[in-house]
């Protein structure tokens, strides 16, 4: 498992200052929870981690991703690798709409020109790890937009679990899902977390302490976002050390 | 115990069908006697007084039943009804025209001979079309080879590189496609013919054809490819695949119908183009199956040529073309309309 730590990260898109000095470690096997108002800056913070911040046309940044100790923005580095070690779960579930589910789970080898022995056995093992094979195992040929959005975001977290990520980030993957299908996801969650690095935006403060081993708290009061605490996730519920914190998590505001 | 039938209380009755029935042929009626009493001549003034009157006596009904909402509910959808029907029907009346003059042409020996062994003056079951279809497919063939990758192309330097050169490219694609076909085919004459080739081919008449199908091509694949959301793209870069990959994989195939569509739209600005072909093919009556070499033939050039010729013959020969022209136009449509709605399943 590999380990994932972010050094003094800022994030601008064009003149305005989005993200101020983030310095973060992500244990390997471990889930870390972002949380905070909307517009802190949780989102371009997890794209900085997989270099898709570079793709906003206006966007730049400062400081060092590391994965197992390597920059991943040294000059020279090759993008695409990165991405393959670092997979993404998007907010809305967005399955490709011209392939069927079986092509969706496997897109990525094709996209990033991967062979494998079996394709057959990595599409049971992503759908099972994703907790859709039992829905789906029939009906591999059907397209993904006849699923519903439950199942449409587990296709996706099957589809980045083919490309055999190390690190996993989503992005308040449950966010457009229904309770049934949150919990679904979470339990997900947790299985995967034994064997990869998660890192997961939730605005659902239950659900943060319900699947991460760690949580930090971002704010922007104004100005770029900060973090204000980074914490193991029961001490960021029980006893967090700052008091906006607290208000946060006990919902006195955001 | 009773039991419940079902039924639909918003679709309308069998009464109210024969009231709108009956007011529809009342104001035929009413404009006809209308017409005839006051100076009012001609086609047009029986149109409007006919929907002026069915208009006023939709709403009228419409007043005396539900009052005045639905006066106006009613009155607005016979307006709308009537515009919908003014769009249609310069169209019905082309196609009504083209069937009519044309049908008398139509013989057998249309589709098997050219006219190369006929005068314009022969008897209708001397001499054929063929020339003509098969220069014109041949030319759309080319046309369509040549402008349909430059177009996407374009479309994607405009959407997915969005480089420096964005914005003078998206002006010139605008600016192209109000470029006169006559220009085109000037064009094409004094740069490719009269310097180089010195003769004329197909390949000339598809040159011109093919800068007046990119604009169109490339604006309509434009349009398309903006609609694809950026989830996917970010999705695909997300997986690990490079732009380029993500773009023919996944941008692309999500595309699909919308790009044909655009090929479609190309073909109808081009297939019944006739200026730039007057210049550049040279006509012909004889089948030339080599676009490279010698004149062709195409079904605007036969029309043209035969309209030009005179006599009776000649000009029900073209209105046989013209109708031949339309129905391999829509033939066109449908294959791809066709083949962009079929789903996709393996
Ligand atoms: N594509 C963008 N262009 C310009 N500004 C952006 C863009 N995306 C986000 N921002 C700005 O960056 C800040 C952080 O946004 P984001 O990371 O989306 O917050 P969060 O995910 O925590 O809700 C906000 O002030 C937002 O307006
Ligand atoms: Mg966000």
């Amino acid at each position: 498992m590999s380990s994932l730590s972010a050094r003094g990260i800022h994030a601008w898109f064009g003149k305005h200052h989005a993200l101020e000095d983030i310095s973060l470690d992500f244990a390997p096997g471990t889930v870390t929870a972002l949380i905070g108002p909307s517009g802190c800056g949780k989102s371009t913070f997890i794209r900085t981690l997989n270099r898709m911040h570079e793709f906003i046309p206006s966007a730049a940044m400062a400081g060092e991703v590391l994965l197992d100790g390597k920059d991943v923005y040294a000059p020279g580095t090759d993008v695409t690798k990165i991405r393959l070690q670092i997979g993404m779960v998007f907010q809305k579930p967005n399955p490709f709409p011209s392939m069927t589910i079986g092509e969706n789970v496997l897109s990525g080898l094709k996209l990033a020109q991967l062979k494998v022995d079996n394709k057959d056995d990595l599409l049971e093992e992503c759908l099972e790890r994703a907790g859709l094979w039992k829905e789906v195992k029939d009906r591999l040929g059907a397209h993904g937009g006849s699923l519903s959005g439950g199942q449409q975001q587990r296709l996706c977290i099957a589809r980045a679990l083919a490309v055999k990520p190390q690190v996993l980030l989503m992005d308040e993957p449950c966010s457009a899902l229904d309770p049934g299908s949150t919990l679904r996801i979470e339990e997900t969650i947790r299985h995967l977390s034994e064997s990869m690095t998660i890192v997961i935006v939730t605005h659902n403060m239950q659900q943060a302490a319900r699947v991460s081993d760690h949580t930090a708290f971002f704010l922007s009061d104004g100005g770029p976002g900060h973090m204000v605490e980074f914490a193991p996730t029961n001490e960021i519920f029980s006893r967090p050390k700052d008091k906006r914190t607290e208000d946060y998590v006990t919902g006195r505001f955001g | 115990m009773s039991t419940v039938q079902p039924t639909r209380p918003w679709v309308a009755t069998t009464a109210d069908r024969v009231r709108d029935g009956l007011i529809f042929v009342v104001s035929i009626a009413i404009s006809y006697g209308l017409v005839a009493a006051t100076p009012l001549k001609g086609k047009l003034a029986y149109f409007f007084t006919f929907f002026a009157i069915l208009t006023l006596a939709n709403g009228l009904n419409g007043f005396l039943r539900y009052g005045f909402a639905a006066a106006k509910d009613a009155a607005i959808k016979t307006l709308v009804g009537v515009g919908a029907l003014l769009t249609v029907m310069p169209i019905a009346s082309i196609l009504a025209t083209v069937i009519s003059k044309g049908y008398k042409g139509i013989k057998p020996n249309l589709f098997t001979q050219d006219m190369s062994l006929a005068t314009p003056t022969d008897p209708l079951n001397n001499g054929g079309i063929l020339h003509a279809i098969s220069g014109t497919l041949i030319l759309v063939f080319l046309s369509l080879i040549m402008s349909v990758p430059l177009g996407i192309l374009t479309a994607l330097y405009l959407t997915e590189i969005k480089g420096r050169f964005s914005k003078p490219i998206k002006f010139l694609v605008q600016a192209m496609s109000g470029v006169p076909s006559i220009v085109a085919g000037l064009f094409i004459l004094s740069a490719v013919l009269y310097p180089i080739t010195k003769g004329y081919s197909g390949f000339m008449g598809a040159l011109a054809l093919t800068i007046l199908m990119i604009p169109t091509v490339a604006r309509t694949s434009e349009e398309v490819l903006n609609l694809i959301p950026q989830d996917l793209r970010e999705a695909g870069t997300a997986l690990g695949g490079t732009q380029w990959r993500t773009v023919a994989m996944i941008v692309l195939p999500a595309a699909r119908s919308g790009l044909i569509t655009a090929m479609i739209l190309g073909v109808a600005r081009i297939a019944g183009e006739t200026a730039p072909l007057l210049l550049l093919t040279g006509g012909g009556d004889k089948v030339n199956g080599n676009p490279f070499h010698d004149p062709i033939g195409s079904l605007p050039y036969y029309i043209w040529k035969s309209f030009n010729a005179g006599s009776e013959e000649a000009i029900t020969r073209a209105w046989a073309g013209l109708l031949v022209l339309v129905v391999l136009i829509l033939i066109l449509f449908t294959t791809a309309r066709f083949l962009s709605t079929r789903k996709v399943s393996r």
